[in-house]
């Protein structure tokens, strides 16, 4: 990247507590104990992406919670995806799930949760930033990505860089949306049985799959904590081994967390298995206090998901 | 070399008919479970699968993560099939051997001041095992170490084993914040902190090594079979090499 290939497309007038950028993740440095990053909700930032104009694993803005105010400095082709955080453009309701254009001056609110927690903002071409360890995915705890790389969330006066290509024309309609998800609904979150599943009591693994869980306050992008009946498991600890994405691992609390992007890249709890790649997006978009539940799922199924997923992004 | 701490095992902890074992990881994974104990004599068979595995699973490969007993395979489950990869993983093993090369790794000698300002668990160490400061820092540095696994942040190596009469528990309230370089003990590991995290360890003093650096090919300078030696230096020659003096109370 040349200082050519940037523009600057957006100032932040208004920081808010969380945003992120994102690209597909950070991959192949996972064995140096660096995670993996990436957007928690994998299918609202791809379609924010497909919407404009976009190759999967552009960069875009993961915007959680709201409080969030932007001001366009120059014209732009947008998109928006995943959560409602009651986003206005100057001060209408902005369109989601759709391609929006902006005009310089124009100022983008996200303002509040209502239905989900994580929007996602694309820009035609893509927000821009130096790729550090391969990847511009911003990880805070780890110091690593974002527009700074050195894995700094937004701040107030920051001007976002963008691709040259922002303010570009979108067709709208080049691809069939899917209906927005209503993710305040009832979650039903696929899980592949593995790792210590079978290790659980049978009264233990009975309640997994049958009894609602909570999410509780404790839930960010490592990982987020379920809570409901406690969980007995015949291993308290084991010796430390890889963690993949969606894990469902039981601490000797007997409360399921299950391990989304940033969590750490070894871990010694018993896991009842990991969720699926969309299930985690799902768990991703549920606020503390919603009710979710676990459907153990195969990976024949698993994966059908996942390739309608890519293949209906493809262009 | 120590022997693992699990005993009634055979070939580094590998424990007769059910290992290795494949095990669900998600739609994108398998785990590798070679061992039941930490030994080791594990690392030159956790090496070797992992070098193969970049050949078999080619491009599809997306992450390795080697763990003490295990290893985590990751793929794109679009290039590759789940079913593909687990079939193509049992034939490794079929006939995996040991890889000394791979299990040996670097040695690396970290030069480190051990003293109450950087390492202010040094004399409650000392005090609560009933050695002298200079019995602990022997007992420290007086071995070479193997890394294990990295993992809890980038670059941060769990290395072993310790020598058992230095075995301490961690501290029941972790500090919110290591600072950088830290040379820490818990259990029977040991380890150095790259980057400021908070860490319930025992702080013995601090290294001048640089652990972590983005601008470095391969950015941790201790890598999973890697051995380590930690190299006591005096304080003038741990400021000349660029030692961070700050204390640790000033970080907390």
């Amino acid at each position: 990247m040349t200082p050519e290939d940037t523009v600057i497309g957006l100032r932040v007038e208004r920081a808010g507590p969380l945003a992120l950028l994102q690209d597909g993740g950070r991959f192949g440095v996972r064995r140096l104990g660096v995670t993996q990053g990436g957007p928690a909700d994998l299918h609202g930032w791809a379609w924010a992406n497909r919407l404009a104009g976009n190759a999967w694993g552009t960069p875009a803005l993961e915007i959680t919670f709201g409080g969030l105010a932007l001001v366009a400095e120059r014209d732009l082709s947008i998109a928006v995806a995943g959560a409602d955080l009651a986003a206005t453009l100057e001060g209408k309701p902005l369109a989601l799930w759709q391609p929006v254009r902006v005009r310089e001056g124009q100022t983008l609110v996200f303002a509040t949760p209502r239905n989900g927690l994580r929007a996602y903002l694309a820009v035609a071409g893509g927000f821009r930033a130096e790729p550090v360890l391969g990847s511009v995915s911003c990880v805070v705890r780890e110091g690593l990505g974002g527009f700074d790389g050195h894995g700094a969330t937004l701040a107030e006066g920051d001007r976002l860089a963008v691709s040259p290509d922002a303010g570009r024309r979108l067709e709208a309609g080049v691809a069939p949306v899917p209906a927005p998800p209503d993710y305040t609904r009832l979650a039903m979150l696929a899980l592949l049985p593995g790792a210590q599943v079978a290790d659980f009591t049978g009264d233990s693994l009975f309640a997994a799959f049958n009894r609602p869980w909570k999410v509780d306050d404790r839930a960010d992008r490592m990982g987020v904590r379920l809570s409901g009946p406690r969980l007995a498991c015949r291993i308290g600890s084991l010796v430390s081994e890889g963690i993949g994405l969606g894990a469902v691992q039981v601490p000797p609390d007997g409360q399921p967390i299950a391990l989304l992007n940033d969590r750490q890249t070894i871990g010694g709890y018993p896991r009842l298995g990991a969720l699926t790649p969309l299930a985690a997006s799902r768990l991703a978009q549920c606020l503390p206090g919603q009710e979710v539940r676990l459907a153990a799922t195969t990976g024949e199924r698993a994966l059908g998901d996942y390739r309608r997923l890519r293949r209906s992004l493809e262009r | 070399m120590s022997r693992g701490i699990q005993s009634g095992t055979e070939r580094g902890g590998r424990r007769g008919a059910r290992l290795p074992r494949i095990e669900s990881a998600g739609l994108d994974g398998w785990l590798v479970r070679l061992f039941e104990g930490i030994d080791e004599d594990n690392l030159a068979w956790l090496g070797a699968l992992a070098r193969r595995c970049e050949t078999a699973l080619g491009e599809a490969l997306v992450d390795l993560v080697p763990s003490y007993t295990t290893l985590l395979v990751t793929f794109d489950p679009l290039r590759l099939a789940p079913e593909t990869a687990r079939a193509r993983l049992e034939a490794l093993l079929a006939d995996l051997t040991p890889d000394p090369a791979a299990g040996t790794g670097q040695v690396h000698e970290l030069p480190t001041w051990y003293a109450p300002r950087v390492g202010p668990d040094l004399e409650g160490v000392a005090g609560h095992l009933g050695m002298s400061v200079a019995e602990v820092i022997d007992c420290h540095a007086g071995r070479e170490y193997r890394v294990f696994a990295l993992g809890f942040a980038p670059g941060f190596a769990f290395m072993g084993l310790l020598d058992e009469r230095l075995e301490v528990p961690r501290l029941s309230t972790p500090r919110r914040r290591v600072p950088v370089n830290s040379v820490a003990i818990a259990g029977r590991q040991t380890a150095a902190y790259p980057t400021v995290t908070p860490g319930g360890w025992r702080l013995l003093g601090r290294t001048t090594a640089r652990l972590f650096d983005r601008e470095r090919d391969g950015f941790s300078l201790l890598k999973v079979g890697d051995s380590v030696r930690f190299v006591p230096v005096d304080r003038a020659t741990f400021e000349r090499h660029g030692g961070d003096m700050t204390p640790v109370e000033e970080h907390s």
